[in-house]
Formats: structure tokens, C-alpha cells, sequence
């Protein structure tokens, strides 16, 4: 498969933008997960870059795992799949630059949680939700999903509507409970706009990469301590 | 002490009488006794615990202990694990506060999911504090799995704050404020039957609980499965 065209990265002053491309749900299997993390990898070697906006084509953000490559692949390989989700969580936490997603359509489950895992997250306000559709799918939450939604989510009862009840979040209601920073008016170009804005004003305060990555890595040690072996920071022997 | 009756998806569980549902190893052991034949029920089940009388319950039985602290510690063993059915209960659970919620009562009403409570009377107290009781390691844990605001979590146990139903919903411990206890009890019962109608597996509803509450799960003796077993989990469901 041609992964390069999965998603493509472009620049728009400091902010280099990462956009899963195509008007499907970007379902997380290993080759988008890949091309991902390859282009951020590229975004990280960048010189000058300032910061990462992850956003998508379509209705969809990410509707999560793939779960149809799942059924036709060898059983061994399911956890590459949530080792390389893992991987993409840990680089996004050592990315020595701030991050923001741009929440274009809807978020459900790892899709979700890959929103989450950045440090600003700005949503479409007319269309899209956030779902951790778990509980409805019969699906259990691994580890690292728990600890983000933990460390993300700052209150019970939201964490509980969320997580046990399987409540189809908007914009606006993220907002009002604290999970997303704004709600944004229009389509995706003006969520992706908002992003962008918001990375320039972040990236415009001048911090150094290193001291971005290190510090927003000891704010959640028990979620890093849990993905930075599939990092890419991660020695090779190590990684899995 | 109290019946399990089932209305339709939904088990009922009643703690009977007008008194203040001491929780001492009678109620314990017969509370224990339903929630274990309610967790045999397929998917598409929920749990209502309501009471009858002025009390929700009144907390753990410090009448039979006679100021004997032996005894008081054989109570708080005794709770923890019934804390523990709740806690990993294959179904949603719903609490209906009919009444005073006091200490051990009110962490029961806590181990459930959701807590409907009446305003026209009745208090959520964590006593302890006013009577010179330290909180048991597993009972702090549920309380901070529960109520996450720290302005909250300080009043309700370092002020022994008494909590009306309208000022519990504004710290996010209440989920609905319903104006009598026919209606907290009714409320309850519809809410249960929504979330009984999601047709929710059991199993993997308890799963998601306790990846929820870890510590609280820990600390009462749940075992959490390892990220392997769910992913033996996740194969056989595709």
C-alpha cells in the first residue's frame, strides 16, 4: 500500500500540519499508523519547526482501530497494531514542539484517544463527536486508553458519561466539560485554520523543543511510563 | 433486611423497614447474597439499590461493635468486599438515595455508578471526621475515584460536610436531584431500564469499570485483568 498518500504534511509558517487524507474514517491500522508516525518523525527533524497540527478529510477525525484488518490478519499481529498505536502516542508526548489537534469530524474510540493526546485540542462545532465507543462495541479498554482518559478527562462524572456510558460528546458539551479547548464554527478548513492558529500563537512563545517534551512527559508519568517503550525515542532492543 | 425483586431488566434491591439500615454482617451478608444471583443475568441488565423509611443507611452497625475496636475492624473487612461486588457488578448499578447516606452508607450509595437522591430532605455525611474515626485505606480510595474536585473531596471528608441533594449535584457527586423519594426511587428505575435497554455485555462492562476506578478496584481486592487476556478478548470479538 502506497503510504504516502494516507496522509500528507505541509507547512504553514512554523506549524507543520499533518492531515489524514481521503473521506474515510482513517481507521488506525498499521499502515496509516505508520505513514503517521513517519510524518512525524519527518516534522520532528524539521529545523525550526515550531509545532504539530494533526487534523483529517471527511466526516471523520479517526473512528479508531481497524478492526477489518484485524479479521483477516495472523492473531500475533494485533499487537503491532496497538504497539504501533502506542508507539504514535509516545512520540506524540516527546514531540519537542506543542501539539494541537484539529478535530474535524467525529473521534471514537483509539481516534478519540488520539485527540486526547495532545496538548490543545480544537473541535468542529457543527458536526462530529467524540465517542469512546468501547462499551457499546463489547470491547475492553486497554491500560493506556484508561490512563489518558484519566489524566485528560479532569472529572468522574465526565470520565463515567464517557467511558461507561459510551455518551457521543460535541464540541460544545466537550468544551463546557473541560475535555476540548474551543468549539469551532464552519467546516473543516476553519477548524484546521483555528489549529493552526492556536499552534502559531504556542509555537510563537519560543520554548525550547526539549524542555516542551520533558516537562509535558513528567506532567503524566504513569501514561508515559506505559507507551515510551514503542516510542521511537525507545532503544531498538527495547522497542517493540 | 432486604429482598431482590426483578421488574422486567431491572433488579430492585430493597433495604427494608424504617429503620437506619445499620450495615452490620447481617445486611452485609444478605446484600452480598442478591448481588451475587444478580450477577448471573445475561446482557441488558441494570441494579436499582434503594431504601425504605427516613435512611438510606446510616453506616456501619458502631452500635453492636460496643466501642470495641476489634469489632469495628471486623465490620470494615466485612464492607470491603461487598464494596468489591459493586464495584466489579457485570451491570450498571444505580443508587436511589431515599435518605440520610451517613459514612458506610454513604460509600455505598457511592460504589454505584449513578445516584439519584431526593431534596426534600436527607444528607450525604461522611462522618468520621466529627467522630474521631480514621477512614480505612480502601474507603479514602473510593471516595477519590468518585469525587475528583478537590474543594469537594475536602469538604465532604476533612469537614464532614452534610450535603442536601442540590449542593451534591453541583459537586458532581448526584447525578439527579428528584423532588421526593417515591420519585428518586422511580427516576431510578427509569434510568436503570435506559441503561439495561444499551443491552451492554456484562463482562465487559466490569472491565471498563474497573479500568475506570483502578485504584479504588485495587484497593478493595478486584484483580484487574492483564492488557493480554483483553486482547484475547478483542480477537474473539472480531
Amino acid at each position: 500500500m502506497d503510504t504516502a498518500s494516507l496522509c500528507t504534511v505541509e507547512k504553514r509558517g512554523r506549524v507543520h500540519i499533518i492531515t489524514l487524507t481521503g473521506g474515510g474514517e482513517h481507521r488506525l491500522g498499521p499502515a496509516l499508523l505508520s505513514a503517521i508516525r513517519s510524518a512525524v518523525a519527518a516534522v520532528r527533524a524539521t529545523p525550526g519547526a515550531g509545532a504539530l497540527v494533526i487534523a483529517a478529510e471527511g466526516k471523520y477525525f479517526s473512528n479508531g482501530f481497524d478492526q477489518a484488518w484485524a479479521r483477516t490478519a495472523p492473531r500475533h499481529l494485533h499487537t503491532s497494531m496497538e504497539g504501533a498505536f502506542r508507539g504514535l502516542v509516545a512520540d506524540l508526548l516527546a514531540l519537542p514542539m506543542p501539539t494541537v489537534a484539529a478535530v474535524t469530524g467525529h473521534a471514537a474510540a483509539a481516534g478519540c484517544v488520539l485527540a486526547l493526546a495532545h496538548d490543545t485540542v480544537v473541535m468542529r462545532a457543527s458536526r462530529g463527536f467524540l465517542y469512546m465507543s468501547e462499551v457499546d462495541a463489547g470491547l475492553k479498554i486497554v491500560d493506556f486508553f484508561a490512563e489518558l482518559i484519566r489524566q485528560k478527562v479532569p472529572d468522574a462524572v465526565t470520565r463515567r458519561d464517557l467511558l461507561l456510558r459510551g455518551d457521543k460528546m460535541t464540541a460544545a458539551e466537550a468544551v463546557r466539560r473541560g475535555i476540548v479547548d474551543a468549539a469551532v464554527d464552519g467546516g473543516v478548513d476553519d477548524v484546521v485554520t483555528a489549529a493552526v492558529q492556536a499552534a502559531e500563537a504556542l509555537a510563537a512563545k519560543g520554548w525550547k523543543g526539549e524542555v516542551v517534551a520533558e516537562i509535558r512527559k513528567s506532567m503524566w508519568p504513569a501514561l508515559w511510563r506505559k507507551v515510551k517503550d514503542h516510542g521511537a525515542d525507545a532503544p531498538a532492543r527495547a522497542r517493540l | 433486611m432486604c429482598t431482590l425483586e426483578e421488574r422486567g431488566r431491572v433488579f430492585v434491591l430493597t433495604l427494608t423497614g424504617d429503620g437506619e439500615h445499620w450495615l452490620g454482617h447481617s445486611l452485609i451478608g444478605s446484600i452480598r447474597s442478591a448481588l451475587s444471583s444478580v450477577a448471573a443475568a445475561g446482557p441488558g441488565a441494570a441494579l436499582v439499590t434503594v431504601a425504605e423509611g427516613r435512611f438510606f443507611s446510616n453506616g456501619l452497625d458502631i452500635g453492636w461493635t460496643g466501642g470495641s475496636r476489634a469489632r469495628l475492624g471486623e465490620l470494615i473487612q466485612a464492607f470491603r468486599p461487598l464494596a468489591a461486588d459493586l464495584l466489579a457488578l457485570p451491570m450498571p448499578t444505580v443508587a436511589a438515595v431515599t435518605g440520610h447516606a451517613a459514612a458506610g452508607g454513604f460509600l455505598l450509595a457511592l460504589c454505584h455508578d449513578y445516584r439519584l437522591m431526593r431534596a426534600d430532605r436527607g444528607v450525604l455525611y461522611m462522618s468520621e471526621i466529627d467522630i474521631g474515626l480514621p477512614l480505612p485505606p480502601y474507603v479514602v480510595a473510593v471516595l477519590r475515584a468518585k469525587i475528583t474536585a478537590a474543594q469537594a473531596l475536602r469538604d465532604v471528608i476533612l469537614r464532614g460536610k452534610k450535603l442536601r441533594a442540590a449542593e451534591a449535584k453541583e459537586m458532581g457527586i448526584v447525578d439527579v436531584v428528584c423532588p421526593s423519594a417515591a420519585e428518586t426511587a422511580a427516576e431510578a428505575i427509569k434510568l436503570a431500564e435506559l441503561l439495561a435497554a444499551r443491552k451492554w455485555d456484562g463482562s465487559v462492562y466490569s472491565s471498563i469499570r474497573i479500568s475506570l476506578y483502578p485504584e479504588a478496584c485495587r484497593s478493595v481486592g478486584i484483580a484487574e485483568e492483564s492488557d493480554e487476556e483483553k486482547r484475547k478478548h478483542f480477537a474473539s470479538k472480531l
